[in-house]
């Protein structure tokens, strides 16, 4: 039995455990019958399908939505275009070009006996599954041969809106010592049902993601890890709309760790719940696959709600994420499970109640590399006060072992960091990670007191939250507002359209694949 | 003892206060000693210092001292620099635009609608365009408010709709329009090449052109708003940094008394 620090019952946490794998397996009941537009041009993509139309269509787009058009998307894209590979000759990418010109009516040809069709298809989807191997393999090798930086692992965040610009600012940051770079997307980009094409220079408070700034940025960091002898992830946001699509962009081009949470999605870009769901499993399949970590975002619960009296809804939310994750095979150690620093600074002892929260966290999810969130909320722009917010936010994460610290910034809630406030974060961070390095080792927390009930009241809190949860339905308690004091409707929200049911020839190979690793 | 500790700067400067002349203040009246910081494209080094030193003089600073340099990468050197400033500004010549009102607490402004206004204030808020952050509206609007400080929903006077983030102003002004909506509360947190004043100036477009602008108190809030900016483009009220609900409820009955009541 796993010792605690805290005198957590772990009995309580089993059970907890429990109901929050009901609550995924009855979600995964519904996503196993439905398939969405983002999905199917996933697929697409898979299958090696890139490039824009005359008007800057994405080709993924292009046939996803001349089958849609057609009534018939129930079927799926491998259907139409494993047939449309026997009855053509083509490939999948010659097939789209054909398509986007309006030479080719793909659901109209004769239909193929679905043996025929599958046998068609499955040396594309061969060729993309090994370049996904391929990539990984790429980062495993790093990994043994230069390494990487200490966990908790330093994350930062560029975010010019240019993506030479963010390139600049990415190595500054890695040779100062950051282990994470994370590109910021462009505001509403989530909210985009397509993802835009090529490199790009413009950007509002971010850079768009495209398969070809993931490119540009890899080639970056991998050039500076090999110069500094450590290697540098890069993260990106597998969410939104395209949740999967990007999920194959970076499962391509070698991104180590995607923001991927439905949850996040739903309730603050108010992405409808049906279409978000079935996104995320086949993203988590992807991510789970490419061994890329996954951050959720529970810490924005308590950007809107009060961070003190809504800590259980975050660890509510860290089970059912897990168990969510679970499901689509990916591994607890690919699962950087959000929280945050967030008490009001005016709080009594609210440094003790940060501190019994990351370590019951740490605690309760002992594989998982931790995504641990900076004070945000109460960053006034007394940078010097920040600078010290941030640094009891960084005491915590070393005394408790997080896995990825998002570095705080003295100038947040100011603008997007310069690269000098990247370079005192940075250095925040080290000279208390090294100072402070082992005192989780020597620290137990006292019987009673504080540290101790307070843990204690958040798994209490948070088992009865998923309890709840359970009895209604996810769906249901997301309707009623459970987390964040957020409600949101099973039919309303951005996406429902793109959702479909699967047909009787509908198939997917890739999630066989996927699962099996 | 090394140099730098103690100023051997020379004192015989005029130590008085003089509000048409006022500099910043270190530690001695019109001392001018004034911190900053800056990082220039360029390598470490002498030259690297003599130009940050020379930088200072061309801001307005005399006796500028770099007291840390820190290579942030090759090709960019970060500085922490204190100079004592030249220049002066009459304090005594200055005029600000402020939002009107007295600010009162949830209570008193809860009395004050009923006894001057006799309903509840219908108010409709946003963070509009493709701006995702609510926690400006949230702050303003949410039942628990921000800072002790409650917000909207909670008095008993206000009839408060928070839309959330993301609403495109063509949504935000159907909603007031059904809601019959007194006053309008648009949230911009995004800044980045102006994003916001682009928005906050299509609000304003449409609403005229839907003839409403006038029919309604129309407020903007977020951490780069002044009242000044709010103005200029074309709203009654604009609320920044450290504003509260309070703020924001008191302005809106006092300038909704006003309208209805002359």
């Amino acid at each position: 039995m796993q010792r605690s620090k805290l005198g957590l019952d772990f009995e309580k946490v089993g059970h907890a455990k429990e109901v929050s794998k009901r609550i995924a397996d009855d979600v995964q009941k519904f996503v196993d019958n439905y398939s969405t537009v983002a999905v199917e041009r996933t697929l697409c993509r898979l299958l090696g399908i890139d490039g824009v139309d005359g008007n800057e269509v994405p080709l993924p787009n292009v046939v996803v939505d001349a089958i849609k058009d057609k009534g018939v998307l129930s079927e799926g894209v491998m259907f139409f275009i494993g047939n449309a590979i026997l009855e053509t000759g083509m490939n999948p990418q010659q097939i789209a070009e054909k398509i986007a010109e309006g030479e080719l009516e793909i659901t109209t040809l004769p239909i193929r006996s679905i043996e025929e069709i599958q046998n068609a298809i499955q040396p594309f989807v061969d060729e993309n599954i090994n370049k996904i191997r391929e990539r990984k393999a790429k980062r495993d090798n790093y990994l043994d041969t230069i390494g990487e930086g200490p966990k908790p692992y330093l994350y930062v965040i560029v975010a010019t809106g240019n993506i030479y610009e963010d390139v600049v600012q990415a190595e500054a940051a890695a040779r100062q010592g950051a282990d994470i770079i994370a590109v910021i997307r462009t505001t509403g980009q989530s909210l985009l049902d397509y993802v835009p094409y090529g490199a790009t220079t413009e950007g509002f408070g971010g850079t768009v993601a495209t398969q070809e700034n993931f490119r540009i940025m890899r080639t970056a960091l991998d050039k500076v890890g090999e110069e500094e002898g450590r290697y540098i992830r890069l993260c990106n946001y597998c969410s939104g709309l395209c949740m999967p699509e990007i999920a194959a962009m970076g499962a391509l081009e070698g991104l180590d760790v995607m923001l991927n949470d439905a949850l996040y999605g739903i309730l603050f870009r108010d992405i409808n719940m049906q279409r978000t769901i079935v996104d995320q499993y086949f993203s988590r399949l992807l991510n789970g696959f490419a061994g890329v970590i996954i951050n959720t975002g529970e810490d924005n619960y308590l950007t809107t709600a009060d961070a003190f009296d809504e800590a259980h809804t975050v660890l509510a939310s860290d089970f059912i994420n897990e168990q969510l994750a679970l499901v689509a095979g990916l591994p607890e150690e690919q699962m950087g499970l959000g929280h945050a620093f967030e008490m009001t600074p005016d709080l009594e002892n609210g440094f003790l109640y940060e501190l019994a929260q990351a370590q019951m966290i740490r605690e309760i999810f002992p594989k998982a590399p931790l995504k641990y969130m900076p004070p945000t909320k109460f960053m006034t722009g007394n940078i010097f006060k920040g600078n010290v917010q941030d640094a009891l936010f960084n005491q915590i994460s070393i005394w408790t072992g997080q896995g990825i610290q998002l570095l705080g910034m003295l100038t947040e809630a100011i603008h997007t960091p310069f690269m000098s406030d990247r370079y005192l974060s940075i250095e925040n961070a080290k000279y208390i990670f090294s100072n402070m390095k082992s005192i989780g080792d020597e620290m137990e927390f006292k019987e009673g007191g504080i540290i101790r009930q307070r843990a204690a009241k958040v798994l209490d809190d948070a088992t009865e939250l998923v309890e709840k949860i359970e009895k209604e339905g996810l769906f249901t308690a997301l309707e009623k507002g459970i987390f964040a004091e957020i409600k949101r409707p099973k039919d309303g929200g951005k996406g429902l359209d793109g959702v479909v049911e699967k047909g009787s020839n509908y198939f997917n190979p890739f999630i066989e694949i996927l699962h099996k690793k | 003892m090394s140099g730098g500790l103690y100023s051997t700067d020379s004192n015989d400067f005029d130590k008085t206060l003089d509000l048409t002349k006022i500099k910043p203040y270190g530690d001695t009246m019109n001392d001018g000693k004034t911190q900053v910081s800056f990082t220039l494209p360029v390598k470490k080094g002498e030259e690297a210092i003599e130009a940050a030193k020379q930088m200072m003089k061309k801001m307005g600073f005399e006796n500028p001292q770099v007291v840390m340099v820190q290579e942030l990468m090759e090709g960019f050197t970060f500085f922490n620099c204190y100079g004592n400033c030249t220049h002066t500004v009459d304090f005594t010549g200055i005029h600000v635009p402020k939002v009107e009102s007295t600010t009162m607490d949830m209570h008193e402004t809860d009395e004050f609608v009923k006894e001057n206004i006799g309903r509840s204030i219908r108010v409709v808020g946003a963070s509009t365009g493709t701006d995702a952050h609510t926690v400006g509206i949230d702050a303003i609007m949410n039942m628990k408010g921000f800072a002790g400080h409650y917000g909207l929903e909670r008095y008993e006077m206000m009839e408060a709709l928070n839309m959330g983030s993301q609403v495109p102003n063509e949504e935000f002004i159907a909603k007031a329009i059904e809601m019959e909506a007194d006053v309008l509360l648009v949230s911009q947190t995004v800044t980045q090449k102006d994003v916001h004043i682009k928005n906050l100036t299509e609000l304003v477009e449409l609403l005229e052109a839907e003839g409403l602008r006038e029919k309604v108190i129309l407020i903007c809030g977020g951490p780069r708003i002044s009242h000044e900016l709010a103005k200029e483009l074309g709203y009654d009220a604009g609320f920044g940094m450290n504003k509260y609900a309070d703020d924001v409820a008191s302005y809106a009955a006092q300038e909704l008394s006003r309208r209805l009541n002359g």
